[in-house]
């Protein structure tokens, strides 16, 4: 290593600032400048009222002893329980649930709790969800907006405004001033169900499931892993991950308008198995040829979309979309945030400074009334639509989306009952802390739409430019998979990911059950890892009373069966294809997913990897990384070098 | 309307600052918190100890106030801030007759730390040794650029003097450690 890089390193090691000295000096600044104001420019009337000012400063001088901290603070949330009970009670609906402070965030909590009829419409279940949340329409603020709250609305607290938004005002056992970073534990909800267990063949032989496209868990995961943590075991969606990278898969050249390609090659993580890469390519149509589009964003802007990395970051990814659009599409946008609205009406995508200039004038703030939003959107778009047109609306949000419905449920067959009309939705999350991930999948999945996660420029570049077409245009509907095993050849198999795409094995045939959907280009893959019969590694044993005997003539693994709907038809069309020993070669392609594959097991904890490591992932990937003109599978790559020091960090 | 603190929280530096410098209290107490923790790390980086860096930091933060009115915007806040910063030291150390004591803080500290962890006791010894060994004006420079990972022409920026004399002192502290390093091998 070079001196200087040496040098560099040990300066990077600085220690963290003492966290007493650091009050006691930015306090002693902050007196200093008030005496250096005083001296300088005596008269000021605008912003320090004398008034406030003393009640500032009152306050900080009787919380100041550090001694005193902790029995202060058990105090005062004493009151504030106290107070926010003899708030809340009277106004619970018969039907609603018991509002769950959670004691450790009562200090600061301040709740804008908005006009009483929204109460009726609380219920048990999202609290439910959520123990630290209150019922829906009262939003609890963490740490760093309650603190601003306190000190913005700290002379009125004598003020109970209960005609309009009542604000409750607790007194707060920091310096009003301190505005330290959260550390409540995050909000984030994450949508997922136990990883698919073994099946034995002979018991369960069809594995049935629906298409998954969603790209969303890997961003969650990149995330965290970039913040220096090991994503939440259920944030792990496994499909997704490996969905989210494009495939050089082979084109569709027949009828249907996309081409399954069968690959059995060998386990990497277990020599007595096999993995059969199911992988499916849409076709890409002819760009020129497109449809016109209506796009309609629905963006959240309430006052948690207030970070540089959710609303700044959902306008700049806007604006590069814009870039990608023609004249004859058209773009309306509609905001949600304590009452919806119309912030710009159809408008040509060709005038850009008109759609720039909307998008440059929102700003975050209020509540979150999702309902209305979605509603106002959905309007809108069945306004634009014309025949032959495809509309779609982009739901953009960092996940608070219930004001207004109960729950889930009912916002999902809202969604439904809209993407019977024509409308898609899709959805794209940002910003972390409040994340609902379980909301941003169940609409998603019911609006025939993808599900992404934005964290980075870079990401809404791949997300809404480079895939522009596949995320606006679906080639092919409710596309379902079901793979039947064949008992004589495969002793037994484990699907790996789609947990949550899990579908009954009556439901294939069913053509009134929803499945995800293909857009052009797509590329799905689904693995599976089977155990011949007669491997060492089967793990279950033969039942001694086993009165089935197995017999069939075929060598065959196993038989996939596909069905599709094309765009707009309300048939099923099935596509059939046996599975062999003999089929594809393994390529780069297959090697990368099975890469990705095994990385995710890992993070999920996965007990059928044996001593398989992220380091084998990184070789396998390293490997396998072929062309990558994104750079999307390095990136993965340094991912996995990441997860594999955190793995390792006690 | 009079812009909210959560509004602020994305203000710039340089709007904060001149607003602080024309005397808004709310904006100077942003600024600061802000900067502090920044702050502190450089402070150490170029005294070596702790409790020098707290108290370097605490002599920027008091004199701040009155800096700031001084503050015009043309310059980033953060080379600005750096400047003072780096006055301020060379200041402190003037006026003490503290410059042995300061550069024998870094072995201070090391012994603190040694108990912590091996490897990081190991690169301590090795980080006081080298930085005892350099003159100021090129501690103050590595401090900028490997410290807090400036550019030749940011570094340049703040101490006021070319970028070519940032590469110059860079090559001079890189011919000091290779001395050093020739020295331990005898």
């Amino acid at each position: 290593m070079d001196e200087l890089d040496k040098l560099k390193a040990a300066l990077r090691d600085a220690p963290a600032p003492d966290a007493s000295k650091k009050d006691a000096t930015l306090r002693m600044a902050k007196e200093n400048f008030d005496t250096f104001q005083g001296s300088a420019k005596p008269a000021r009337p605008t912003q320090s009222d004398p008034k406030r000012v003393g009640f500032r400063e009152g306050l900080k001088t009787m919380f100041a002893p550090n001694t005193f901290r902790p029995l202060l603070l058990t105090t005062s949330s004493l009151v504030v329980l106290g107070v926010g009970f003899v708030l809340v009670q009277p106004m619970l609906a018969p039907d609603s649930a018991i509002l769950d402070l959670d004691t450790t965030m009562a200090p600061e909590v301040s709740m804008d709790l908005p006009a009483a009829e929204d109460f009726t419409s609380a219920t048990g279940e999202i609290v439910a969800q959520a123990p630290a949340r209150a019922p829906a329409p009262a939003k609890i603020r963490t740490r760093e907006s309650a603190g601003i709250a306190l000190s913005e609305a700290a002379p009125r607290s004598q003020n109970f405004d209960f005609a309009g938004g009542a604000t409750i005002i607790a007194p707060a056992p920091y310096d009003l001033d301190d505005v330290a970073p959260p550390d409540l534990r995050s909000r984030d909800q994450f949508a997922n169900d136990a990883p698919n267990p073994l099946k034995i063949t002979a018991e369960a032989p069809v594995s049935t499931f629906s298409t998954d496209v969603d790209t969303a868990s890997y961003s969650v995961i990149r995330r965290a892993l970039q913040n220096g943590q090991l994503p939440p075991r259920d944030a792990v969606r496994i499909e997704e991950m490996v969905n989210y990278f494009p495939y050089d898969y082979a084109a569709p050249t027949g009828e249907h308008p996309f081409e399954p390609t069968l690959t059995v090659t060998g386990t990497p993580w277990n020599p007595d198995t096999q993995l059969v890469h199911i992988a499916i390519q849409g076709e890409m149509p002819q760009l020129e040829d497109r449809p016109a589009l209506n796009l309609v964003f629905l963006i959240d802007t309430s006052g948690s979309m207030n970070a540089p990395d959710k609303l700044p970051l959902l306008i700049q990814s806007f604006r590069l979309m814009l870039s990608e659009l023609r004249p004859e599409d058209q773009v309306a946008i509609v905001t949600y945030a304590g009452s919806a609205g119309t912030v710009l009406p159809p408008t040509s995508a060709s005038e850009t400074g008109k759609i720039n200039a909307a998008l440059g004038n929102l700003s975050a703030g209020g509540s979150t009334a999702g309902e209305a939003g979605l509603r106002q959107a959905y309007a809108l778009a069945s306004q634009m639509g014309e025949e032959g047109e495809l509309s779609r609306v982009l739901l953009a949000t960092d996940g608070d989306f219930n004001v207004g419905m109960s729950g889930s449920d009912e916002m999902k067959s809202f969604i439904e009952e809209k993407r019977d009309t024509g409308t898609y939705l899709s959805i794209l999350g940002f910003g972390r802390g409040n994340l609902n991930d379980a909301l941003m999948q169940t609409l998603a999945q019911n609006g025939n739409g993808q599900a992404a996660y934005i964290d980075t420029l870079s990401e809404a570049r791949k997300v809404l430019v480079d895939q522009l077409t596949g995320a606006l245009f679906p080639i092919a509907g409710d596309v379902k998979v079901q793979v039947e095993w064949n008992p004589a050849e495969v002793a037994e198999y484990r699907l790996i990911g789609y947990e949550t795409r899990a579908l009954k094995r009556e439901d294939f045939n069913n053509d009134k059950v929803d499945a995800g959907d293909i857009g052009a280009g797509h590329t799905v893959t689904a693995l599976y890892e089977i155990t011949p019969v007669g491997s060492p590694a089967i793990l279950n044993t033969p039942l001694r009373y086993d009165t089935q005997t197995v017999a069939s003539d075929s060598s065959e693994l196993g038989f996939l069966r596909l069905r599709y709907k094309p765009v707009g038809a309300s048939d099923s069309i099935l596509i059939e294809r046996p599975i062999t020993q003999a089929s594809a070669e393994a390529t780069v392609e297959t090697r990368f997913a099975t890469a990705i594959a095994g990385f995710g097991q890992l993070l999920r904890g996965s007990d059928y990897l044996g001593d398989w490591s992220y380091a084998d992932a990184i070789a396998l990937a390293n490997e396998a990384k072929g062309d990558d003109p994104f750079g999307y599978r390095n990136e993965a790559i340094t991912l996995m070098r990441l997860a594999e020091s955190l793995a390792k960090a006690p | 309307m009079r812009p909210t603190i959560t509004m602020r929280m994305q203000t710039s530096d340089e709007a904060l600052a001149q607003a602080a410098g024309n005397g808004d209290a709310e904006a100077f107490g942003l600024l600061i918190r802000r900067h502090y923790d920044r702050l502190f790390r450089f402070a150490w980086r170029l005294t070596g100890t702790q409790h020098d860096a707290e108290d370097l930091t605490h002599d920027i933060c008091a004199a701040l106030p009155a800096k700031l009115a001084g503050f015009r915007g043309e310059a980033k806040f953060t080379s600005w801030l750096y400047r003072i910063a780096l006055n301020a030291n060379t200041d402190r150390a003037r006026k003490a007759q503290r410059r042995v004591k300061a550069r024998a803080g870094w072995g201070e500290d090391q012994h603190r730390r040694a108990a912590e962890a091996t490897e990081a006791r190991e690169a301590q010894d090795w980080l006081t040794t080298a930085m005892q060994s350099l003159p100021r004006e090129l501690k103050d420079t590595v401090a900028l650029t490997l410290g807090e990972e400036m550019t030749q022409k940011e570094a340049a920026t703040v101490m006021g003097v070319s970028e070519g004399t940032i590469a110059w002192r860079m090559s001079e502290v890189k011919r000091h450690l290779k001395d050093l390093a020739e020295k331990e091998a005898n």
